[in-house]
């Protein structure tokens, strides 16, 4: 009873950020409401069941990915009025692909059957944590074994993301002067320093 | 409601809380306050000067290059989570599986270093 009235209530959130998000005037607002909506997704994950995933979802989403749309919402650095200007010229042609996107919705809904094993399958991580297995030791008893390779293809991916980031987005600025900590550290009094005896009256 | 779930109870008292000092802080504020703004009052402050631009600048792309680093490696941490729990479990072949999988992103985090994408100049 308790747990139904807590899923209504991050349910309800979720679906109100979600709508704020696409309806915030202000870009910033929207991530922020992103935000919310994240966390709320993160509870809905919890009823479920799935704790792991519900501290991922903090720790990867709340804490680096609504981060760097903050950044790109920054970078993009949009004019409020430039953006609002164009509304109705592309109304039509946003109109129909909602459309097409609801009627592709509306047909998939339509044709949905819930597979014969889906309510143990709901039920198997509420089982297995009543067996002593916490969440994330099930899930780790997994992926690095019976997934072995979509779990090394997700390491790939990564990689080509680290390497396509560089690629993209580093420049080198000639002009700039670096600390080059070996120089400093190589340096000695022997060649920094030079002691002269100096005659009276004579100078250098 | 079954048992693990009460142990996050905790975590929704203190929901509960934080939502509502925050009501309060702002609700009674906007209630209890008088409120006559002006121009003036109502107008940004900027250390006494009038504001000297919009504060919606343009970002340098360096820092979404250090922000995408920094998820590929909050995600390979969050590989790391389920894999030290598992350990016991899933024997030698989990271990070196996990070897390889940080093996390929330290030649990227190698990459990113002789490339010299983590100075800032």
């Amino acid at each position: 009873m308790i747990a139904a009235l807590i899923f209504y209530m991050f349910a309800a959130f979720t679906v109100g950020a979600g709508v704020m998000v696409i309806s915030a005037r202000n870009p910033v607002h929207s991530v922020l409401f992103l935000i919310l909506a994240f966390f709320n997704a993160a509870g809905l994950f919890l009823l479920l069941g799935a704790e792991f995933l519900a501290m991922v979802l903090v720790v990867v989403y709340v804490g680096a990915v609504a981060v760097l749309f903050l950044f790109v919402v920054m970078m993009l650095d949009i004019n409020l009025s430039e953006l609002r200007e164009g509304f109705l010229t592309y109304l039509p042609t946003g109109g129909v692909i909602a459309l097409v996107l609801l009627v592709e919705l509306a047909v998939t809904f339509g044709g949905w059957a819930f597979a014969p094993d889906v309510e143990a399958l709901v039920q198997a991580p509420v089982q297995a944590a009543a067996s002593g297995v916490t969440n994330t030791e099930a899930l780790g008893a997994l992926i690095y074994t019976k997934y072995v390779f979509l779990f090394q293809a997700s390491g790939l991916i990564l990689l080509v993301a680290m390497i396509g980031t560089i690629l993209l987005t580093l420049r080198t600025r000639p002009g700039s002067r670096k600390q080059k900590i070996a120089a400093q550290v190589a340096r000695t009094a022997k060649n920094s320093v030079e002691l002269v005896k100096v005659p009276t009256g004579g100078g250098i | 409601m079954d048992a693990w779930l009460l142990e996050y109870l905790p975590i929704l008292i203190f929901l509960g809380i934080a939502i509502a000092i925050s009501v309060i802080a702002v609700g009674a504020s906007w209630l209890v306050a008088r409120q006559k703004p002006d121009t003036e009052k109502g107008s940004a402050y900027e250390c006494g000067f009038d504001a000297f631009g919009d504060a919606r600048s343009k970002f340098d792309v360096r820092f979404y290059l250090v922000a995408i680093l920094f998820i590929i490696f909050d995600l390979e941490v969050a590989f790391l989570f389920p894999w030290a729990v598992a350990l016991g479990k899933i024997g030698l072949f989990g271990f070196w599986s996990m070897m390889v999988f940080l093996g390929v992103l330290t030649i990227g985090f190698i990459y990113e270093w002789r490339k010299g994408a983590l100075e800032w100049e």
